[in-house]
């Protein structure tokens, strides 16, 4: 009887639930180019409740709600991978700098660390976003210059494991250069946790996406960012509307929530210690 | 004799400690200090690399402004000076409490922070402690409940808030709170159409009481998760099977070892929460129109009025940077077990 168990261990559910929230974040973005732009067109079918033709029910201008959710996931989650890609990046090369050029460099990163981390991420964002004169630009810089924190905490921590091993004093007396060194034995080192943060930081930036285009920063009122999609309905609610609230929040809160336990699951699987538990 | 020698000792070692302690704060503050200032630097070389000039920013296209105004802005920036000074000019009338003009309110910044600044000190102090409280309370039962329903359901809870917008939170108990069951107006802390002067405590209260739930129904998350996680390990170590050994209830049990031990990492997670509870409090008081701190800084943003928005970056910084102080002394120096390791 335990052999049939055996078949569904907890290894083997992880990885499940990890294709299947893959699988629907998926088709989320294939749906948002598949859904074509003629749904968004003003037609008379105006604040219609939910139903079977449009599932998130129609706005005040008759534009299906479903088809502009889904296009402003889309951006979101197109905004969302290049703010965390940015972030990874100055986070690697931080927390490489913090561990290798020596005890002033290191010092001199953890103190900017502790600035970046300190300071309400919120506030810095606007502020960004209102210097560089609004747009993607603006919301872009804002995240990813305040996102790189915690991932460049643990990159320079790896770093600082790894440098002194074995196989890399083996492979510099070898006369390997530092650059060989970084990109062939570091940095494969290094990968799982890198990954794992980018997966655990993409959340974070999507919701403080949300947030500053909530806040009207950044992008103009017709680009259907999630954000905009919200505080636009909010004007409506007062009239109960809910669906044009209650839908895309919640789409929202799902994908999110996916990305999350994506993130939380390859961590479990990934680190050695907790793999068999 | 030996006791007399024995309790002299003690008292050296209180001075020493005491003295330990006070070093440490001190290095802290003066590691805040630098903080800070780095913190004006950063916002000051980032207005100053934006493409705008900071004179056309202030006065921001108000062509009202006189040919004075715009010399008295020129001085305050010191704009035909290299950078360094320009910045250790505008920094010199910072710390004079000059922090330049609104342009919106037409009034001096610092004044319009004071008056916003009680009004989101309330909303935020009781979504604090409210949270506090309830994350508590809540990581208590998840861990005294470890594996159970209510275990799973806690922490399926608190995962979920992580992953929701504050905004649709708040727009979601608007819906269901002041829209379906009219219990509470939709926004404002004030009725509309009603003197400042007739503005009654209990008006106060029952605008203040949806904006404060949704801060406070989001801040328990983070408390809980962490005194969860500590609350398990601490129900795992020796002493609390020696106490279950000893016949101490679940209640003593608690009073006597988990209290102690978890109290403290949770209040001084509370304090390093500052700075999400600031950025939680500037969302919430956008859905529901609450005149405070927040609110004042997105219109700011969008308005373009510059010197209101840099006041209360530098104050609401501030906020933040003593929060994250306290949480670092709670954690380090306050702690009876760090006794002589600080």
């Amino acid at each position: 009887m335990l052999s049939v168990q055996e078949g569904w261990n907890v290894r083997k559910t992880m990885l499940l639930l990890v294709a299947s929230s893959a699988a629907f974040l998926l088709i989320l973005l294939f749906l948002g180019f598949w859904l074509s732009n003629d749904n968004l067109r003003l037609s008379m079918a105006r604040n219609l409740p939910p139903s079977w033709e449009h599932p998130f029910g129609t706005d005040w201008l008759g534009r299906d709600m479903f088809t502009r959710t889904i296009k402003g996931l889309r951006l979101s989650l197109s905004v969302g991978a290049l703010a965390s890609i940015i972030s990874v990046v100055v986070a690697i090369v931080m927390g490489t700098c913090a561990a290798v050029f020596g005890k002033a460099a290191d010092a001199v990163i953890s103190w900017m660390i502790d600035l970046f981390i300190g300071m309400p991420h919120l506030v810095f964002m606007i502020l960004i976003c209102f210097i560089a004169g609004g747009g993607i630009y603006g919301i872009v810089l804002g995240i990813s210059l305040t996102h790189w924190t915690a991932l460049a905490r643990v990159v320079r921590s790896e770093v600082l494991q790894v440098k002194n091993a074995e196989y890399i004093q083996i492979s510099r007396s070898c006369g390997k250069s530092a650059w060989y060194i970084a990109r062939k034995h570091i940095w494969p080192a290094i990968f799982p946790q890198i990954l794992i943060g980018f997966l655990l930081m993409f959340p974070h930036v999507i919701l403080h996406e949300a947030a500053l285009t909530f806040l009207g920063f950044g992008l103009s009122p017709q680009t259907p960012a999630i954000g905009i999609i919200l505080s636009e309905a909010m004007s409506h609610i007062s009239t109960g509307k809910w669906w044009l609230v209650v839908f895309p929040g919640l789409l929202l809160v799902v994908v999110i929530k996916s990305f999350d336990s994506i993130g939380e699951q390859i961590r479990i699987l990934l680190e050695p210690a907790s793999s068999h538990e | 004799m030996q006791e007399a020698s024995a309790s002299e000792n003690s008292l050296s070692r209180d001075a020493e400690r005491g003295a330990i302690v006070a070093k440490s704060i001190v290095i802290r503050l003066v590691r805040m200090a630098t903080l800070l200032i780095g913190l004006s630097v950063l916002t000051f070389s980032l207005i100053h690399l934006s493409p705008m000039d900071p004179v056309n920013a202030y006065i921001g296209g108000d062509t009202s402004a006189s040919p004075e105004q715009i010399e008295k802005f020129k001085q305050y920036w010191g704009v035909d000076k290299s950078p360094v000074e320009q910045y250790l000019s505008w920094a010199g009338s910072l710390l004079q409490g000059n922090f330049g003009t609104s342009l919106l309110y037409r009034s001096p910044v610092l004044d319009i922070i004071q008056s916003r600044f009680l009004t989101s000190l309330a909303l935020m102090g009781a979504a604090w402690l409210l949270s506090g409280a309830i994350g508590y309370g809540l990581g208590v039962v998840a861990a005294a409940n470890r594996g159970k329903l209510m275990d799973r359901i806690i922490k399926w809870y608190s995962y979920t808030l992580v992953s929701t917008p504050i905004f649709w939170m708040g727009l979601i108990l608007l819906i269901v709170f002041a829209v379906w069951l009219k219990w509470f107006p939709v926004g404002l802390a004030v009725p509309a159409g009603v003197l400042e002067s007739e503005v009654r405590f209990i008006d106060r209260v029952h605008h203040f009481v949806l904006p404060a739930l949704t801060l406070s129904i989001l801040g328990v998350a983070n408390v809980a998760m962490h005194t969860r996680e500590k609350m398990i390990d601490i129900l795992n170590s020796e002493y609390i099977v020696f106490a279950k050994a000893r016949g101490e209830s679940k209640w003593q049990i608690f009073k006597n070892h988990g209290f102690r031990n978890s109290i403290l990492p949770a209040i001084s997670l509370q304090f390093a929460y500052f700075g999400e509870l600031f950025g939680g409090s500037m969302l919430a008081e956008q859905v529901f129109a609450y005149p405070g701190l927040g609110s004042t800084l997105t219109t700011a943003g969008l308005k373009g009025d510059l010197p209101l928005m840099v006041g209360i970056i530098l104050v609401s910084s501030l906020f933040v940077f003593a929060g994250n102080l306290i949480a670092d002394i709670l954690n380090k120096v306050v702690d009876p077990r760090m006794k002589g390791a600080v």
